[in-house]
């Protein structure tokens, strides 16, 4: 089946693409890449006037629950979200039920996602057995299976030694640690950031500190093992901070951040909205600047989402008892346009941070939009607005801050795999 | 004037409606000196106490306000096991409706629970505690207790002494009083002050020896026993050798200050009991003044339309 | 209205005023002094204030100020005379003596009001009016008092003004 996009600013941030080209699909591959108006015939014509081409988004933080919490969302409703929010390709966290610490695990997810995922799905395979933090998991075993980073997320690996061993191990396989950075401690009881706010609300909160004081422990055995740090969720400017410095010196290490620590700051938390509650919190307006700028210089690699989507019993109810986490592969990409609008990113190193900087980090083979390249774009009208609705989202966790907002960049189309996927 | 169909904080109060409630409760505070201690305002309303935090004064005060007023009250004193069962907040809160009640009067231990229910349409929700968020007929018994004995709030100095990031009574009272334009400061431990909360506007004290000085008002804090063991201090003993209200304490501050507590007090602990039971303490008449502020509370509220 | 008072009640034996707050009280303590200049005997004056007996708390745009109530005397098996401003629909006087009634059993209420502009919605009548004055429903009464507001005692009716 050959499918021509035509009339679109096809934009590729790994060959630095941005003009009026037309897109020729074939199968699952991406045929050519043409002069506007001149590529050739096909079975359909994709029209996308006003509209970006670029290379179907790649979120490296995902939660996709399945096994074990089906309720809260599946491999298939939440590749569902992912290709709705213009992602082609997501990496899937091991805090399951079994976690994703086995062979066996890793295996069911490929599976599953090959016969009912709408998307590319890559499994980021335990640091330590059963996410306890106490033994290694087999690594070598998970990384043949097909899992292409470690992580406990969810949690920290609180023993200093095996975080070490943990990145000294990995270089075998040249793969990522992605390291959730919290000390439990101080962090204990905490709900919301700590801050005038949580004083204010009478929440108990996360000093900025339990992040920080993790990050600068894995930095610093980064820099001691040479093995490839990636942090997850930034959240601090403390963190940012040393993450420059690190780089600085020459320490291997990576980092992301997700929309709503460059969007939302603990302000928003007055209303004790549940959809507010995630992990690490949303900050102070200092961390929210430190952020965008550590996305502007650098410091920042990638945007990811940390989608984490939460069944509706789980968020309705007392403050202090409701899950953390935000469903957000729906509203990532225009979230990121607003950086756009605001002049933090040009365009190109927006989409650059959402495709190839996660598939470099997790080096796999996506983000591009090439002659010979999988057929996963993305069609996005940016300047169109919508209002965001989470009851009529793809996802099973209707848990988002950003219900009602108005928000610009409309999903038209996204191709997976040569597949198209649309919506009305 | 009332803005609000629910009493969630004193944050959410303008200067008006606290003076206008504290107006209101003195009328009621002559009811409960008359013979027949009830008036008819809430006739055919019903009140329910949602107590999910075990209180008896509490409870019994908001009771005994509404019965005063010629409500029927239902009192749900919901204890954890059934929270442990699974029975969910929104569960109860729906339950609530189907009865009927004008009024839930809720205390749990979660900030934000009453705004949660706030949610429900056509009830009026009234805060007994929520967390370490509010407690605002608490600072509003204290500003009544105050005023009947300072006449006025601004000019006047309180400290607040105890456990501050724990205590929803001093949140509460320090937004009341400094929205009236007194000058509020803090005693206790570096352990147990709260984020940030010079930005309030209170004066932060580690030491009773100069946080007392020429103090009007002294209220103290309740500590939570079960604070112990914590890291937040050493021992009850250290506490109260420092953080104690003694008589020398005492003759730190004006000659005719007060001393206040929410209650129930840990004699030894925070106070000592000769001051507790001594000429300065008022801590009796917060007890009565407290039925007269929720008297007021329920009353007013009955009149917005919702 | 002092005569009429005295006349029939035969004398100020029992007898009790009491003025509702806040238009009677001051025209209660005038009547009180009448009464004892004529009689040459104390009379016991009150006041009460009927907030908490009203009927119109869900109705009413403005929030309710409570005022004070003292009503010296023991009320059992006395005369109360309650006197009012302006008699109007009645329901002033329906909860006045609701509240009266928690405060003992007089043998007699009688009502003094100064002016009656009718519209009666209860059973309620005066048994001492100063001026009966017609008025439209939407008008408005407006009583001024020298120890109340300075100058002139007045009496002003604003047409249209209610509702």
């Amino acid at each position: 089946m050959k499918i021509l996009i035509t009339n679109g600013r096809v934009m590729d941030p790994r060959s630095n693409t941005d003009g009026r080209l037309d897109v020729l699909i074939e199968g699952t591959k991406i045929r050519g890449l043409y002069p506007e108006g001149g590529g050739p015939e096909a079975d359909r014509v994709i029209d996308a006037s006003g509209c970006i081409v670029i290379p179907g988004l790649v979120d490296m933080h995902t939660h996709l629950r399945e096994p074990g919490f089906e309720y809260k969302e599946t491999i298939k409703s939440g590749t569902m979200a992912a290709v709705k929010g213009g992602f082609t390709t997501v990496c899937c966290m091991p805090n399951t039920n079994p976690v994703n610490d086995t062979m066996a695990v890793t295996r069911f997810i490929i599976e599953k996602a090959l016969k009912e995922g709408c998307c590319a799905v890559y499994p980021i395979g335990a640091i330590t057995k059963g996410l306890k933090g106490e033994e290694l998991a087999e690594l070598e075993m998970l990384a043949r299976t097909g899992c292409i980073a470690f992580s406990d997320d969810g949690r920290p690996v609180t023993d200093s030694l095996i975080m070490r061993r943990a990145l000294e191990y990995s270089k075998i396989f040249n793969m990522p640690v992605i390291s959730h950075c919290e000390d439990l401690k101080l962090s204990e009881g905490g709900v919301m950031n700590e801050g005038f706010v949580s004083t204010i609300v009478g929440l108990k909160g996360i000093p900025n500190a339990a992040e920080d004081i993790m990050v600068a422990r894995d930095l610093l055995l980064a820099d001691l093992t040479g093995g490839r740090l990636h942090i997850a969720h930034v959240s601090t400017e403390g963190a940012v901070e040393l993450i420059r410095n690190a780089k600085h010196r020459g320490v291997k290490v990576t980092a992301e951040t997700c929309p709503h620590y460059f969007t939302l700051t603990d302000e928003s938390l007055v209303s004790y909205d549940t959809n507010f509650k995630v992990n690490p919190p949303v900050r102070g307006v200092k961390d929210v600047e430190a952020v965008r700028r550590g996305l502007k210089d650098g410091t920042i690699d990638a945007i990811a989402t940390d989608h984490a989507p939460h069944h509706v019993d789980d968020k309705n109810v007392e403050f202090d008892r409701a899950a953390f986490g935000i469903s957000g592969l729906e509203t990532a990409f225009s979230l990121g346009l607003r950086l756009v609008a605001e002049g933090i990113l040009d365009l190109m190193q927006l989409i650059r941070k959402m495709t190839v900087i996660p598939s470099e980090i997790m080096k796999i083979n996506s983000g591009v939009l090439s002659e010979g390249a999988d057929a996963d774009i993305a069609v996005i009208n940016m300047h169109k607005k919508y209002r965001v609705d989470s009851s009529a989202f793809l996802s099973k966790g209707r848990n988002t801050p950003f219900d009602r907002w108005t928000l610009e960049g409309v999903v038209e189309k996204t191709i997976s795999r040569g597949k198209v996927y649309e919506w009305d | 004037m009332f803005r609000s169909k629910d009493l969630l904080g004193i944050k959410e109060l303008t200067s008006e409606e606290i003076y206008h409630i504290l107006d209101t409760a003195a009328g009621f505070k002559d009811v409960l000196r008359r013979d027949i201690k009830k008036v008819p305002p809430l006739r055919g309303k019903t009140v329910a106490n949602l107590f999910f935090e075990p209180s008896t004064r509490t409870r019994t005060s908001f009771e005994l306000a509404a019965k005063r007023l010629s409500a029927d009250v239902v009192n749900f004193s919901v204890p954890a096991s059934s929270v442990i069962k699974g029975e969910t907040l929104k569960d109860t809160a729906l339950t609530i409706q189907a009865l009927g009640a004008d009024f839930v009067v809720i205390r749990h231990s979660s900030a934000g629970v009453p705004h949660f229910l706030s949610r429900i349409e056509n009830i009026s929700v009234i805060n007994a505690g929520d967390g370490a968020n509010e407690h605002p007929t608490q600072a509003l018994l204290d500003l009544f207790t105050i005023q009947s004995h300072k006449g006025k709030f601004r000019g006047l100095t309180a400290a607040i002494v105890g456990d501050v990031t724990h205590s929803r009574v001093a949140r509460s009272d320090i937004y009341a009083l400094t929205k009236l334009g007194a000058n509020v400061r803090i005693i206790c431990p570096p352990t147990l002050v709260p984020a940030e909360i010079g930005k309030l506007g209170v004066e932060i004290f580690d030491s009773m020896e100069k946080g007392l000085r020429k103090v009007d008002v002294i209220m103290m804090l309740r500590l939570q026993l079960e604070r112990q063991g914590k890291g937040f201090f050493p021992s009850l003993e250290e506490y109260f050798n420092l953080y104690g209200l003694t008589a020398e304490r005492l003759k730190l501050a004006k000659d005719d200050a007060i001393v206040m507590h929410p209650g129930p007090m840990n004699r030894g602990v925070e106070i000592a009991t000769d001051v507790a039971d001594g000429p300065r303490s008022v801590i009796l008449e917060q007890v009565t003044n407290g039925l007269a502020v929720r008297m007021a509370v329920l009353y007013l509220l009955a009149g917005v339309k919702k | 209205m002092a005569y009429e008072i005295i006349e029939k009640n035969k004398g100020v034996d029992n007898l009790c005023l009491v003025g509702i707050q806040k238009g009677g009280v001051i025209l209660a303590g005038r009547l009180a002094e009448q009464l004892q200049s004529i009689e040459d005997r104390l009379i016991d004056v009150g006041a009460l204030d009927i907030t908490f007996y009203r009927d119109d708390l869900n109705t009413k745009e403005e929030q309710p100020v409570v005022k004070r109530t003292e009503i010296p005397c023991s009320i059992n098996n006395k005369t109360v005379v309650l006197v009012d401003d302006v008699l109007f629909t009645g329901r002033s006087i329906r909860a006045a003596m609701d509240a009266l009634i928690d405060f003992g059993r007089p043998a007699y209420i009688q009502l003094a009001v100064l002016i009656d502009r009718g519209h009666r919605e209860l059973p309620i009548r005066p048994d001492y009016v100063g001026k009966n004055i017609p008025t439209s429903f939407n008008d408005l009464i407006e009583v001024s008092l020298e120890e109340k507001n300075g100058g002139r005692d007045r009496v002003v009716l604003v047409t249209g003004e209610r509702g």
